[in-house]
């Protein structure tokens, strides 16, 4: 039973993630790419005149069950069998996380920054709704995200999904080293 | 129903995601330090199994299930793969999470996430209305 609650190791999640690729190619012919959905979702809901979102979404709608279930899995092993325990980042990680007044006691996401309250402070603002923005412009601008580029552009060998991917890459650092160190300390 | 097979592959997809820690904030930025191996693990792992599958595919002539025959993904260059990507880049590391992970984190109980997936639609809402102006 204890065993519902561990983390996998990469080992493990690796594979099931690469598995996603051919699965989807031999159900139906589809390509591993979830942010895809947020455009579907935006020519769902409010299209307007923008050529970019008036275009069959629906026949996409196997997308939409894709994230659903995506959603569903986030559900059973990141709350229904939660590891109890904090993920287990190396310890010079966690003396960085110090250095940037978060600790790691528990959870996936730090407690300190993703709760309700910070939301409408600056930290928050520009961490979760800005991060948000950056997130779905920059994803639909670049033609793809981790799992469209970065594992089924690269498995295709796809020159412009490693382009895409080092720029994720990079884009990540420079926050990561940069920026998002001086927004925690606001 | 014809989506159902969609929706079993995405929670086995989304487990793996949950407990392989990929849709964890403390994990990206130990992968942005170089501090870790875990994360580069997943991808170094996924990514071949992708690989070998496609080029199994083609080398046994592996139709879909309904006999159509396969067809090669094919991603196109514009600059935006590379402007897109950075500014995509920020964004993973404020929020620890690719769009992917996004829906995973919801789903995990961290509901406050639900402003991080919304603020991704609207910028991919305002991406598609600047787009007729942006640099291809």
């Amino acid at each position: 039973m204890e065993l519902l609650y561990k983390p996998w190791p990469w080992y493990v999640a690796g594979p099931i993630i690469g598995l996603s690729v051919p699965a989807l190619l031999w159900i139906g012919n589809k390509n591993l790419g979830i942010s895809s959905t947020l455009r579907q979702i935006c020519a769902a809901t409010y299209p307007g005149k923008i050529a970019f979102l008036n275009y069959d979404w629906k026949n996409d709608s196997w997308n939409l069950f894709f994230a659903a279930g995506i959603l569903i899995g986030g559900f059973i092993g990141g709350y229904v069998f939660a590891n109890p325990d904090p993920v287990a980042v190396s310890s010079e990680t966690i003396g960085l996380f110090q250095s940037w007044g978060l600790n790691t006691s528990k959870g996936l996401l730090p407690p300190e920054v993703f709760n309700w309250n910070t939301l409408f402070t600056l930290k928050g603002f520009l961490m979760i709704i800005v991060g948000g923005f950056f997130v779905g412009f920059g994803t639909r601008y670049g033609g793809g995200c981790t799992s469209g580029h970065g594992i089924l552009g690269l498995s295709a060998f796809q020159w412009p999904s490693l382009l895409a991917t080092i720029s994720f890459f990079i884009g990540g650092i420079l926050f990561s080293y940069w920026v998002v160190p001086y927004i925690l300390a606001l | 129903m014809k989506n159902l097979p969609y929706l079993f592959l995405g929670i086995v997809f989304g487990l793996a995601l949950t407990k392989g820690e990929a849709i964890s904030w403390h994990r990206m930025h130990e992968m942005f330090h170089f501090q870790s191996f875990h994360m580069y693990g997943i991808f170094m792992t996924a990514v071949p199994v992708g690989a070998l599958s496609i080029f199994l595919f083609r080398r046994l002539h592996v139709r879909t299930r309904t006999g159509e025959p396969i067809l090669k993904p094919v991603k196109v260059y514009r600059h935006g793969v590379i402007i897109g990507g950075l500014i995509f880049g920020f964004g993973w590391a404020l929020t620890g999470a690719c769009p992917g992970p996004l829906y995973a984190q919801i789903g995990a109980g961290y509901l406050v996430t639900i402003v991080t997936f919304i603020s991704a639609l609207f910028g991919t809402w305002v991406y598609a209305y600047l787009k007729p102006n942006l640099p291809d």
